[in-house]
C-alpha cells in the first residue's frame, strides 16, 4: 500500500500534510455522538483519511445525507465541507441538484440500508440511472437504529431481531441492485476492514460518476447478538475479500512502478490507477453479468464477497446527459443567463 | 363605459349581438378539433375583437367529448359566458345535451346526419352536410377526418362575418410551415364558406364586425408566460415530473431554452432540467440546487404539492430558495384532472408539517403569470424560501388576449450571500443570525473558499450558528425568526389592485377569477344599481392595505373557486377581527367561473 501514502513535504516535518498543504486534523468533523463502538465510526474514520490522501478540498465538498445513524456521520468527517442532513431516503434527490448547481463540487452520501433500500429505494435507482457524480457510502447493518431494531431490508432470511424476532423475508442486495442499474462502481467493504475501505474509498473518489460502496457495519447496539447475522463475528468470520487492491493516485503515476501482468489495471480519467490482484480467479469485476451470477454464488453458499465487485468506468454522467455547460449553473453571471429586451420582443411577436 | 350596440326595441333573445357572444364548439376528443377551434378563436382575435376561448377537456387522448367556448367582447370580457349563442355541434354522442341547454334563438349548426332540428322549434338550427364537403374538398380518405373540422370553421365565418383572409392568416401561423396542411385546411376551410355562401341563409342575430380593440395584443397560456418569465429569471436548475395541467409550462420552457438559453462557444445549455421519478424528487433536486447556489424550480399541481410536502417543510425551515409553480386542478386526489379550480390555496399557504407559512404569489392575468414568476426567483432568494406561483388551469392552459409583456429591467436580487471577501471581514458569522432584524439570515453557497463559509444544514433544530441543537430557547427564537422572516416579506410581494367606487361593499378576489369579478361589478352596477369597491389580492403574506380593505368596508365578499372559501378561511386566520365582515362567494362546480354566478350569489346575500 506504499502507494497510495502521500508524500511529506519538508517544510513542515512534524505534522504530515498532504498535497494541498493540510494535515488530517483539517478532515476532522465533531464529535461522534454514536454508540461506543459502532461501525460506522470506523467508516468515517477511513472517509477522513481517504479524503485526506486523494487531496480533496474540503471546501469544494458536500457531504449530503438523509435520516438515521448513518445519516448523522457527515457531522462527524470534514468540518469544511459544506453539510446537508436532509430527509429520509432522499439524500439522492439533493444531491442531484447541488451537482446540478454547482458541477465541481465533491459529492459524498452517507446513508444507511433503511434510508437506501427501504424509503430511499427509488431515489437510490434513478440517481444511478442517471449516474449523478457521488461517492456513497450505504453504511449496512440490517436494522433501523435509530428507532430502536426493527429490522431492515436488507437483514438475512433468519436473523433473529434481540428480542427474538425472526426476519422472514428476503434481503434486497445494494450491490447486484447498483450493478442491475448499470452503475460504474460497485464495492462491498467491512468495517473491520479499514485498510480495503480505504483503498476502495479512494478509488471511489478518483470515479466520475456514481460509486456506490455497501459497507457492512455491524449495530452493536441491536443488532450484534447470538443469532444475528449482521454481528461483527459473522462478519469478520464470512467475510471473503475478492481480491488485493492497490490504489495509485494520479500524482504519483510517476514515482510508482506498476508491476505489468500481475493485476488487472483500472485508470481512471483523472489518471489514477487501481490496481486488483485477484484472490478468487474467476471473478472479473468488468463483467457485469459474470460478476452478479458468482455475487448471488456466494451469497447461495453463505460467503460474503468484498471488494470491488464491478467497474465501468467511462460511462457518461448526469452533466453529460443533461449537456450542461462546464461552468457551474451557480455561478453564472446575470447577463449569461437573462435573455435580453430584444428576445422577449421576439418571443411576444411570435405569439401576435 | 363602452358601446353595447343593441337594438333597443327587440326583445332580449331577438336582439342583434354585434362583437358580444359565445360560441360552443362540441366535438370529440382527438379528433384534431383543436386547431379548428384555435383557428377560429383567432380569426376573430385578427378581426380586432377581444377574445378568449376555454377549452374543457376530458382525461383522456382520445374518444371522450370535448367542448370548446369561444367568446367574442367587445368590452374585453374573458370569463366564460353562462349562456351559449352559437352552438356547433360536432359529437353525435353529446348532440341532444348540447342543444336542450341552449336558451330560445339560440344558433345551431350541426352536422346534417345527426337531424337535431326536430328536437326543439325554437332554435335557429343549420345542417351542415360535412360528409360531403369534406369529401370533395380533401380526396385523401385518410386525411378527411382531419380537415373535417376545418369545415365549421368555414361555415361560421361566413355565417358571423368573419373575413376568410383573416381565417387563412390563422391557419398559416397555427400550421406553421407546413405548406401541404396548410393549403388543405384552406381549402377546407374555403370549402365551408362557399357552401354557406349558398346554402345558408344570412342571419342577424350574431356579427362579428371589424374592430381595433386587440391591436398590439397576443394570445397566449398562462403556462407559457410563466415559462417565459422562468427563463427572463435566469432558471438554471428545473425539476419536475409530468403532471396536468401543468407538464406544458416545463415542455414550453424547454422550447425557449433550446433557443435562447444556449451557450454560444459550448453549444451547450446553461439551464438543466431534469424530469425527475416523482414529485418527491423534483422537490429534493430544486432545493438541494437553491441551496447550492443555483435558481431553481418546479412545476407541478395539487398532488404533486402533497408528495413534495415533506421537502417543503425542509426547504422552509433549511432556508433553501426554491421556486413552486401550482397549476391548480379539481381535488383531492386525482379528482378532475383537466378542470380548473383553487382548492390548493391553504395548501400552498402551509404546506408541511409543523409551523409554516410560504410566501405565495396569485397572478390574475398573462402579464402576472410572467411577471410574477420572474419576481418569485428574487423572492426566492431574497427570503432563503421556498415561494409558490400559484396558478390554475384556467390561467396555465386556455388561451387569453393580452398586452406584450414587459421587460424586467431591474438586476436580479440574489439575496444575502457571503462571498469569501466578506467572510473575512466578519468577526462571528452565524448561518441564522438575524443580524439585520428582519429575519433574513446572511447564507453562503457551497465551494465559497477560505475556510470560513462551511456550515451544516440540517432540518432538526439548530443554533444560530446552525449547530445541532434540541434547547428550548433556541427553537423558539429560530421559528419566531421564521415568522418574522414571512412577515417581513409583506414589504416586497406585489401589493393588491384597488378598484374603487367610494362604497363600503367589498368584493375580493385573486387568481383567474378576475376575468369573471370584473364583468360581475358591471353587471351589478348597470343592471342592479349596485357599487362595488374591489380588491384583487395578489400575494400572501396580506399587505397592510388588504388590512385597510376589510377595515374600510361593512362587508366584503370573498371570492374563491374552491368549496370551503380558502382565501375566505386564510383572511379570517389573518384577521380574526375582521372575520364578521366576511361572506364566502364561491364557485366550485369544476366549470371556469362566470359573471353570473357572482352577481346572483352577492344579490342572495343582500335579499
Amino acid at each position: 500500500m506504499t502507494a497510495s501514502t502521500a508524500s511529506t513535504p519538508s517544510t513542515t516535518p512534524a505534522v504530515p500534510t498532504n498535497k494541498l498543504g493540510l494535515t488530517k486534523q483539517d478532515y476532522v468533523g465533531a464529535k461522534s455522538t454514536l454508540c461506543a463502538g459502532c461501525g460506522h465510526d470506523a467508516i468515517t474514520a477511513q472517509i477522513i483519511q481517504s479524503a485526506w490522501e486523494m487531496n480533496i478540498k474540503p471546501h469544494m465538498v458536500a457531504k449530503l445525507s438523509g435520516i438515521g445513524c448513518s445519516s448523522k456521520t457527515p457531522t462527524y468527517f470534514l468540518n469544511q465541507a459544506w453539510g446537508f442532513n436532509s430527509v429520509h431516503g432522499r439524500a439522492a434527490a439533493v444531491c442531484t441538484g447541488v451537482t446540478l448547481a454547482n458541477r465541481e463540487l465533491t459529492n459524498v452520501i452517507a446513508s444507511g440500508d433503511g434510508d437506501s433500500m427501504s424509503i430511499g429505494m427509488g431515489q437510490l435507482v434513478h440517481m444511478i440511472r442517471r449516474n449523478v457524480p457521488v461517492v456513497y457510502i450505504l453504511e449496512d447493518n440490517g436494522v433501523y437504529g435509530l428507532t430502536k431494531g426493527q429490522f431492515s431490508a436488507t437483514a438475512d432470511i433468519g436473523s433473529v431481531l434481540k428480542k427474538g424476532d425472526v426476519n422472514e423475508l428476503p434481503p434486497i442486495d445494494p450491490c447486484t441492485l447498483a450493478m442491475e442499474m448499470g452503475c460504474g462502481f460497485v464495492a462491498r467493504s467491512f468495517s473491520g476492514n479499514p485498510k480495503q475501505l480505504n483503498t476502495i474509498l479512494k478509488a471511489a473518489f478518483a470515479h466520475k460518476g456514481t460509486a456506490l460502496i455497501d459497507v457492512i457495519s455491524p449495530c452493536v447496539t441491536f443488532n450484534n447478538h447470538e443469532g444475528s447475522t449482521r454481528s461483527y463475528k459473522v462478519t469478520k468470520d464470512k467475510e471473503m475479500p475478492l481480491q488485493e487492491l492497490g490504489f495509485v493516485p494520479y500524482y504519483e503515476l510517476d514515482q510508482v512502478e506498476i508491476p505489468a501482468g500481475e493485476a488487472r489495471e483500472v485508470a481512471f480519467p483523472d489518471g489514477s490507477r487501481l490496481t486488483i490482484r485477484a484472490l478468487r480467479e474467476d471473478y472479473n469485476p468488468m463483467d457485469r453479468f459474470g460478476a452478479m451470477r458468482d455475487i448471488h454464488e456466494a451469497q447461495a453458499a453463505g460467503e460474503f464477497l468484498t471488494g470491488i465487485l464491478y467497474l465501468h468506468p467511462d460511462r457518461p454522467t448526469l452533466h453529460d446527459y443533461v449537456h450542461m455547460i462546464d461552468q457551474p449553473l451557480a455561478q453564472v453571471s446575470q447577463e449569461a443567463v437573462k435573455p435580453g429586451p430584444e428576445v422577449l420582443r421576439a418571443c411576444m411577436e411570435e405569439l401576435m | 363605459m363602452s358601446f353595447a350596440p343593441q337594438v333597443p326595441s327587440a326583445p332580449e333573445n331577438t336582439k342583434t349581438l354585434i362583437n358580444d357572444f359565445s360560441v360552443e364548439v362540441a366535438t370529440v376528443n382527438g379528433s384534431g378539433s383543436q386547431t379548428a377551434n384555435n383557428v377560429l378563436m383567432r380569426a376573430i382575435f385578427q378581426m380586432g375583437v377581444p377574445v378568449s376561448g376555454k377549452n374543457l377537456f376530458p382525461s383522456n387522448i382520445a374518444g371522450l367529448p370535448t367542448w370548446f367556448q369561444i367568446r367574442a367582447n367587445h368590452r374585453g370580457y374573458a370569463a366564460r359566458k353562462h349562456d351559449v349563442d352559437l352552438m356547433i355541434c360536432m359529437n353525435a354522442e353529446t348532440a341532444r345535451e348540447d342543444v336542450a341547454k341552449l336558451k330560445p334563438q339560440a344558433l345551431c349548426l350541426y352536422d346534417e346526419p345527426l337531424k337535431l332540428n326536430a328536437l326543439r322549434t325554437d332554435l335557429n338550427f343549420f345542417p351542415v352536410p360535412f360528409q360531403q364537403l369534406v369529401a370533395a374538398s380533401c380526396p385523401e380518405p385518410k386525411l378527411q377526418k382531419l380537415v373535417k373540422n376545418m369545415i365549421y370553421v368555414g361555415v361560421t365565418a361566413r355565417m358571423l362575418g368573419i373575413d376568410m383572409e383573416e381565417v387563412r392568416k390563422a391557419i398559416s401561423r397555427q400550421l406553421k410551415g407546413k405548406q401541404k396542411a396548410i393549403e388543405l385546411n384552406s381549402g377546407a376551410a374555403q370549402a365551408g364558406f362557399d357552401w354557406a355562401d349558398q346554402n345558408i341563409q344570412d342571419q342577424d342575430r350574431l356579427q362579428i364586425i371589424r374592430d381595433n380593440k386587440t391591436e398590439g395584443q397576443l394570445i397566449v397560456d398562462g403556462n407559457s408566460a410563466c415559462a417565459l418569465g422562468a427563463m427572463f429569471a435566469g432558471v438554471t436548475v428545473v425539476a419536475w415530473y409530468p403532471i396536468t395541467p401543468s407538464s406544458s409550462l416545463v415542455e414550453t420552457l424547454a422550447e425557449y431554452a433550446k433557443e435562447y438559453r444556449i451557450d454560444p462557444v459550448s453549444g451547450k445549455t446553461n439551464v438543466a432540467i431534469v424530469q425527475m421519478e416523482d414529485e418527491l424528487a423534483s422537490a429534493g433536486v430544486i432545493i438541494g440546487a437553491g441551496w447550492a447556489g443555483a435558481r431553481s424550480m418546479t412545476a407541478t399541481s395539487g398532488p404533486g404539492i402533497s408528495l413534495m410536502s415533506e421537502f417543503i417543510g425542509l426547504a422552509y425551515f433549511a432556508e433553501c430558495p426554491s421556486v413552486f409553480v401550482d397549476v391548480t386542478r379539481m381535488g383531492p386526489s386525482t379528482g378532475l384532472p383537466t378542470r380548473t379550480s383553487q382548492g390548493d390555496i391553504e395548501m400552498c399557504a402551509k404546506c408541511s408539517h409543523g409551523d409554516t407559512y410560504h410566501i405565495c404569489l396569485y397572478p390574475g392575468n398573462m402579464e402576472e403569470c410572467f411577471q410574477f414568476t420572474y419576481e418569485a426567483f428574487d423572492l426566492a432568494e431574497r427570503y432563503q424560501t421556498p415561494v409558490f406561483v400559484v396558478t390554475d388551469l384556467d390561467l396555465g392552459m386556455q388561451n387569453w388576449a393580452t398586452k406584450p409583456f414587459t421587460y424586467p429591467e431591474a438586476k436580479f436580487d440574489r439575496g444575502k450571500v457571503l462571498d469569501e471577501q466578506q467572510l473575512k471581514e466578519i468577526q462571528d458569522w452565524g448561518r441564522y443570525k438575524d443580524v439585520d432584524g428582519d429575519g433574513i439570515c446572511y447564507r453562503t453557497v457551497a465551494g465559497t473558499p477560505g475556510g470560513k463559509g462551511a456550515y451544516f444544514t440540517r432540518g432538526t433544530g439548530h443554533s444560530v450558528h446552525a449547530l445541532y441543537s434540541e434547547k428550548p430557547e433556541d427553537w423558539k427564537s429560530n421559528i419566531d425568526r421564521l415568522r418574522r422572516k414571512f412577515d417581513t416579506a409583506r414589504t416586497s410581494v406585489p401589493a393588491p389592485i384597488l378598484l374603487s367606487s367610494g362604497s363600503k361593499r367589498g368584493l375580493l378576489a385573486y387568481g383567474s377569477s378576475d376575468s369573471a369579478v370584473t364583468e360581475a361589478i358591471d353587471l351589478l352596477s348597470e343592471v342592479h344599481g349596485k357599487q362595488v369597491d374591489y380588491l384583487r389580492v395578489r400575494a400572501l403574506p396580506f399587505t397592510e392595505a388588504v388590512e385597510a380593505f376589510l377595515d374600510q368596508m361593512d362587508v366584503v365578499y370573498v371570492v374563491d373557486q374552491n368549496r370551503d372559501g380558502q382565501m375566505a378561511n386564510l383572511l379570517r386566520e389573518f384577521f380574526p377581527e375582521r372575520s364578521g365582515k366576511i361572506r364566502k362567494v364561491l364557485h366550485y362546480d369544476s366549470t371556469a367561473i362566470n359573471a353570473q354566478t357572482l352577481v346572483d350569489q352577492i344579490n342572495d346575500f343582500e335579499k
